[in-house]
């Protein structure tokens, strides 16, 4: 990371602890709003946080790997998951994932080389009723079919 | 430590804890409580576990140590409480109404034994390969339930890489049982906070940052987590086959230096109870084992107490007289783990750290000097071996710029435990060995050396030497026996105050050349502090930098471990609070029993200044040979 660059998000930190509060339990959202802007959490942003709130940068990448939504590597910039769990699954998931794959190009866990999606799996997204159902960024999509999924895709592309 | 209100992590993470009421004489203040149909009445507030422990019953843990916060995540200490549905963890109950425990029913037994062969069932490792054979908690728990066969199978491929980066700690993952003790030890007792539980479900391992190997993250080497892991999963980077093979080479002259808490804990590994000093019998032991000589690391304390409290009074003349800009209060620097420490959290303040080396490395640029030059060998040819009770000394011997004496000065450092299984190893019985003395020249050292063992040890040393050369007083006139009682002990922080009254004395031979009198301290109140444990000296630097009652202080003594070396993370396993008091007895028992307890007293220490260090203590040679600098890391990985 450049000094600029460092800088930069130092400043960023201060302002999302001024915001959030000194205490422990202002990491996540932090930690949300870092992953929503970049993407991902860079390692210096790690150890900033860990400075401004006084914890120690291991307990961040702790808490980090703990949850799916937050990452430590860059993410494009529409994040698909598909829901692998079981009604979805026998609701038809596997010819929406290949559709999908076949549609982006990639294989599940990667992101496209314009940065723009990345695709993953996901546990029950709690749509069982309505499945095969696929979250992208925040919105849920439900009752997909190969061809539905593929046209929400490309309408973001 | 004690105080569970003193940890920093949040309520929800110290489970299930009521504080004991003070006064349990009052309403409420006790409640019964039935354990196997035998009735007694507790506290209200007392956990299961500590409730059994009073009536006798044993009940097996893994994840509870006495010097950490409540965990209940590895659910051995089970037990059955009536009315509840399902079995709770005795450790992170407290009982607050009256309750009914039966702790050796047939389903807390399969609850257990299960338990167990799950553990198992991952554990990687073969036991005959695992240097905590004989001493593993988990390998105990198995004998004890009975263990035949595993259950649920048994992993025959390791999970993880072992680490073997740092000079210090090595870290086999596949042996954890994810207990958590290391990292509540690191994050919570020591403030360092390295290891963490990384991943989630059944992917979970304790890791470092960006899993980072050990010797690139923010670690101060001070093995308390090796002190605390159940199983062989942490242990010290072990020298122990290098040592023999320079034993077994003719043409090499292998030295040891023995440090004081070593030989207060040895007798440990050999089944003696706790505070057991073995000084002389471990003597004549290393010699059979093969070493050529057995020194005394005390003999290098009492030098540090020269060179450092010299310093100290340069510092405060500097100050006071001079009116430069001197950087006070002054930090001992014996302890490295506090030094690596101090140089990654607070490497502004480097300047108050002494320039004095630890006794070890200071001893280590003699051996390789004066001893040669002595003896007339070729210092090439010497073999230097450390015995102590740290992991941190094997990465301070290894730092690169402890090489004064134009080699490394020590070329190696072992652990309490390491000692004890080389001497088991070559067959010796260490309490049935006869008792033998140091070996010249360096010979016996004093108490004051001797007590550097001990939290608050350092300070106590130096008082004796600076309170008499300074009132010109015998320090016994001014303290009962010459031990100073505030500073002993082992609350989190010890702080003191020593007015030095209008009477001053002469100043000594030694430092004369320095300073002309010592008028300048008349009616002057010295303030010391002392620090155990990196957590409660982080307390104490966070107070210096808001300018607190510590920023006025002259002199500071912080040791990295729980206890001081006595309580190191290279010391017999376990090490509870109890252990820890016996041994500082040992070394408190010794101390009173030397005829010599002032360093500047050691007619060995008065013979290297006239013979070696010619021009005093702080003088161009001892700057070379005894001073060093420091490294400012600071906290950021690349």
């Amino acid at each position: 990371m450049l000094v600029l660059e460092k800088n930069a998000m130092t400043e960023e930190i201060e302002q999302l602890v001024e915001k959030y509060g000194r205490s422990r339990s202002s990491l996540l959202p932090i930690l949300q709003d870092i992953q929503r802007k970049h993407k991902h959490i860079p390692d210096f942003a790690q150890q900033e946080i860990a400075r401004l709130l006084d914890i120690h940068p291991v307990e961040i990448y702790s808490v980090i790997t703990f949850y799916s939504f937050l990452s430590t590597t860059p993410k494009g910039k529409y994040i698909v998951r598909l829901c692998q769990t079981i009604a979805c699954d026998m609701q038809g998931k596997e010819a929406v994932a290949k559709a999908i794959e076949r549609e982006l190009g990639i294989k599940f866990g990667q992101t496209t080389k314009d940065n723009k999606f990345t695709l993953e799996y996901a546990n029950c997204v709690g749509m069982c009723d309505q499945g095969p159902a696929m979250i992208v960024n925040e919105n849920v999509y439900t009752k997909l079919t190969p061809e539905k999924a593929i046209q929400i895709l490309s309408e973001l592309k | 430590m004690g105080n569970k209100g003193d940890f920093r992590v949040p309520v929800s993470q110290v489970p299930h804890s009521v504080p004991i009421p003070e006064d349990i004489t009052g309403i409420g203040g006790t409640v019964s409580v039935e354990i196997n149909e035998k009735k007694i009445s507790v506290p209200l507030g007392t956990t299961i576990l500590e409730a059994c422990k009073k009536v006798g019953i044993s009940i097996p843990t893994l994840c509870h140590h006495d010097d950490l916060c409540i965990a209940g995540v590895c659910r051995i200490c089970v037990v059955e409480v009536e009315g509840m549905r399902t079995l709770q963890a005795s450790c992170s109950f407290p009982i607050t109404t009256p309750i009914k425990i039966k702790t050796s029913s047939p389903m807390v037994r399969k609850a257990r034994r299960h338990i167990i062969d799950l553990l198992l069932s991952e554990h990687y490792g073969e036991c005959y390969t695992c240097f905590r054979n004989g001493n593993c908690e988990l390998q105990n728990l198995a004998k004890e339930y009975g263990v035949d066969s595993y259950t649920f199978g048994h992993i025959d491929k390791p999970r993880f890489e072992v680490d073997n980066s740092s000079y210090s700690v090595v870290r086999d993952m596949s042996k954890c049982i994810l207990c958590k003790r290391c990292v509540r030890t690191c994050i919570d007792l020591q403030e360092v906070g390295v290891l963490e539980a990384i991943g989630r479900g059944d992917k979970t391992h304790i890791g470092t940052f960006l899993e980072k190997p050990l010797a690139d993250v923010i670690c101060i080497n001070c093995g308390q987590c090796i002190n605390r892991c159940p199983t062989g999963a942490l242990r010290a980077n072990d020298p122990s086959d290098a040592i023999w093979e320079a034993i077994d080479e003719p043409t090499k002259h292998v030295v040891i230096q023995t440090a004081p808490s070593p030989r207060a804990a040895i007798g440990e590994e050999f089944g003696l109870p706790a505070g057991t000093s073995m000084t002389r019998e471990l003597n004549t032991a290393l010699r059979r084992i093969g070493f050529d000589k057995v020194f005394d690391t005390n003999f290098a304390a009492d030098l540090t107490i020269i060179e450092e409290g010299t310093e100290l009074i340069l510092r405060l003349y500097n100050a006071l007289v001079k009116k430069g800009k001197v950087a006070l209060p002054q930090f001992t620097s014996c302890s490295p783990g506090w030094v690596k420490f101090i140089e990654h959290y607070y490497p502004e303040y480097l300047d108050n750290l002494s320039s004095a080396k630890s006794p070890q490395q200071m001893f280590g640029a003699l051996i390789k000097t004066f001893y040669a030059q002595q003896a007339g060998i070729d210092p090439a040819n010497i073999v230097s071996v450390a015995l102590m009770p740290c992991s941190a000394k094997k990465f301070e011997c290894n730092r690169p710029e402890m090489n004064s004496s134009g080699y490394k000065d020590v070329d190696y450092g072992l652990t309490t435990r390491e000692m004890a299984r080389m001497i088991k190893e070559a067959g010796i019985n260490l309490p049935e060995m006869p008792k033998s003395d140091f070996d010249s020249p360096f010979g016996e050292a004093s108490g004051a050396g001797l007590i550097f063992g001990a939290t608050g040890g350092v300070m106590e040393a130096a008082l004796r030497s600076v309170v008499e050369f300074v009132t010109g007083n015998k320090t016994e006139d001014i303290f009962e026996r010459a031990n100073i009682i505030p500073l002993r002990g082992f609350e989190g922080i010890k702080y003191m105050e020593i007015p030095i009254g209008d009477k001053v004395g002469r100043v000594p031979d030694l430092i004369k050349h320095f300073i002309p009198d010592w008028n300048w301290l008349k009616g002057a109140t010295l303030k010391v502090a002392v620090a155990h444990g990196t957590a409660n000296a982080k307390k104490i630097m966070e107070d210096i930098k808001s300018g607190g009652k510590f920023s006025e202080c002259h002199f500071i003594e912080f040791m990295a471990c729980p206890g001081g070396c006595l309580g190191g993370g290279g010391q017999p396993i376990p090490t509870t609070p109890e252990i820890r008091m016996k041994r500082a007895e040992a070394i408190y028992a010794e101390d009173e029993s030397l005829e010599i307890r002032k360093s500047h007293e050691n007619p060995n220490v008065i013979r290297i200044y006239k013979e070696f260090l010619r021009e005093g203590p702080c003088s161009h040679l001892s700057h070379k040979l005894l001073h060093t600098h420091y490294v400012k890391r600071g906290r950021y990985i690349a």
